[in-house]
């Protein structure tokens, strides 16, 4: 279970995330929606300790991890997956290797095991074939795959998704969101995603979560969110410029 | 420089003072973390071997090129002088102690920072803005484990190496000049070289070159790590890498020779 509990973090003087609260399901998928620039990243970079919070906690299985030495954290975090937003690949290194990283660094499993597993999550992401691109040789679509199959290659209990579909045409969009619920369904993680598609936000989220002004104004499956009578949960759905969101401020 | 910086050298200078401390500090630390995390883990020797190559062989032209033009300059100078004397026998020892004592380990260190600790400061620079560093971290990897250690390690190895190999190639240079270009006996080159080298002028040198790999490699790593601000700040970082390398290089090599001559 992961508990955001009255998180606040400010960036020169500026309130990004304030009094945040937030539970997030276990193996269900969370989808937090909510305008650009508007938070999200620094929500999830909490969630897996890349950043401190000015205040507040995140408990992780009832552990706050930032009273964590930096061993024991690192053990929390190997609970995780991340999805990186452009990717976060490394870039010296091919697909496969990229894939195999946390294998060879967190197991001591053969070559020949490696191989085994590397080659069926690449089946999973739909890459045979394309293991020995290097990373700037492919697709965006194809880099999110890639991301996604070394997120999850060590099958984690937790992945975070940040904007996992964002700048990708609607049908590639939509082909990663199909991977992710099918993913889903076959690893059962604890899915953390966040997004401004609202599209993709329904299809994949089994909750929904509305960040807006540094804190959760609004949690709900997908029909609560569709029926919700706060305008501002309104306005971001519909996607409009008429309404209390002040889009000046973007 | 603002005009008030201009108006105000003490406070400008009070400043610098501070902010050189102040990395100063940082840079202790840093370099205290990354060795502490040999300790806490176990050595990546494929990472290790890596650097040493890419340092070490990939570094050995400009490296020879470096050592053989400064050692047949250093003749020609020296027979300048020594030639007013009457005393051009002195030019081997002349060449072989500025070599191993103070050229060698200088210049293969400056070198190096050019070529190595530049890319050191980029990679990890462009790793950092592109999160590549924030995946390590979130796959528990350490990453300055994985990438300051066997950085550090590789130049500490690989510099009093490769700065034999400057000051070997330098002496022959040297030799050339002398025997060849000023026509002057060979065989008292080296027999005058073996005369007045001692062994610790071979170690002082060789001293030198460990702390300078070590100066290099951690000011060019942590600036890779320091790196903010995109492809822009990359460029930006790596000549700070650059700079505050070479000035510590040639600020420590003051401070090593005046220990070394008391
Ligand atoms: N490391 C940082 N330093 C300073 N400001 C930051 C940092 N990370 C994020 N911010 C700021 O926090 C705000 C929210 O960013 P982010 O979480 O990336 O937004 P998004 O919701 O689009 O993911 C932005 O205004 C951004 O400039
Ligand atoms: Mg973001």
């Amino acid at each position: 279970m992961i508990i955001l509990e009255r998180l606040t973090k400010s960036f020169n003087g500026i309130k990004v995330l304030n009094n945040l609260n937030i539970k997030f399901g276990e193996q269900k998928i969370t989808v937090v929606i909510g305008r650009s620039g508007g938070g999200k990243s620094v929500m999830l970079k909490h969630i897996i300790g890349l950043m401190r919070p000015d205040s507040g906690r995140v408990l992780i299985n009832g552990i706050d991890i930032n009273t964590l030495k930096r061993k024991e954290l690192n053990e929390i975090r190997k609970k995780f997956g991340m999805v990186f937003q452009d990717g976060a690949l490394f870039d010296s290194i091919n697909i496969f290797e990229n894939i195999a990283f946390p294998v060879r660094q967190h197991t001591k499993l053969r070559e020949s095991e490696v191989k085994d597993r590397v080659y069926s999550m690449l089946g999973d992401v739909g890459l045979s074939g394309q293991e020995l691109k290097m990373p700037a040789e492919i697709s965006g679509g194809m880099r999110k795959r890639v991301g996604v199959a070394r997120a999850l290659i060590l099958n984690p209990e937790i992945v975070l998704f940040d904007e996992p579909t964002t700048g990708l045409d609607p049908i590639t969009s939509d082909a990663i969101s199909n991977l992710i619920i099918a993913m889903h369904n076959k690893f059962k993680f604890t899915g953390i995603l966040i997004s401004h598609d609202i599209a993709g936000a329904y299809k994949m989220g089994n909750i929904i979560a509305m960040l807006y002004n540094g804190f959760i104004i609004e949690t709900g499956c997908p029909e609560d969110i569709k029926a919700s009578n706060n305008p501002v949960v309104n306005q971001f759905v519909a996607g409009s410029m008429n309404g209390p969101i002040d889009f000046n401020m973007v | 420089m603002s005009m008030d910086e201009l108006l105000n050298p003490f406070e400008s200078t009070g400043r610098f003072i501070l902010k050189t401390v102040d990395e100063l500090g940082s840079l202790t630390i840093y370099l205290w973390e990354s060795v502490f995390s040999i300790f806490r883990y176990s050595i990546n020797f494929g990472n290790l071997i890596d650097q040493m190559v890419f340092i070490g062989m990939d570094s050995f032209y400009v490296i020879g090129l470096t050592g053989l033009f400064t050692g047949m300059v250093l003749s020609l100078q020296a027979y300048y002088v020594t030639k007013i004397v009457g005393v051009t026998y002195m030019i081997g020892p002349m060449v072989a102690l500025s070599m191993t004592r103070e050229l060698g380990p200088v210049l293969t260190a400056l070198m190096i920072t050019a070529r190595c600790g530049s890319s050191m400061a980029s990679e990890i620079g462009t790793m950092k803005v592109t999160e590549q560093i924030d995946a390590l971290e979130v796959m528990a990897v350490d990453p300055y484990y994985y990438l300051s250690v066997p950085r550090i390690l590789a130049a500490t190895i690989m510099l009093p190496v490769m700065t034999i190999l400057c000051s070997l190639i330098g002496i022959t240079g040297g030799y050339i000049v002398y025997a060849y270009f000023l026509g002057l006996n060979h065989i008292v080159y080296i027999e005058k070289i073996y005369q007045y080298i001692k062994v610790g002028d071979i170690y002082s040198g060789l001293l030198k070159a460990v702390f300078f790999g070590i100066i290099l490699a951690t000011i060019s790593t942590f600036k890779g790590f320091a790196t903010t601000g995109g492809s822009k700040g990359v460029g930006r970082f790596t000549t700070q890498a650059v700079v505050l390398s070479s000035v510590y290089i040639l600020f420590a090599d003051y401070i090593f020779t005046s220990i070394f001559f008391k």
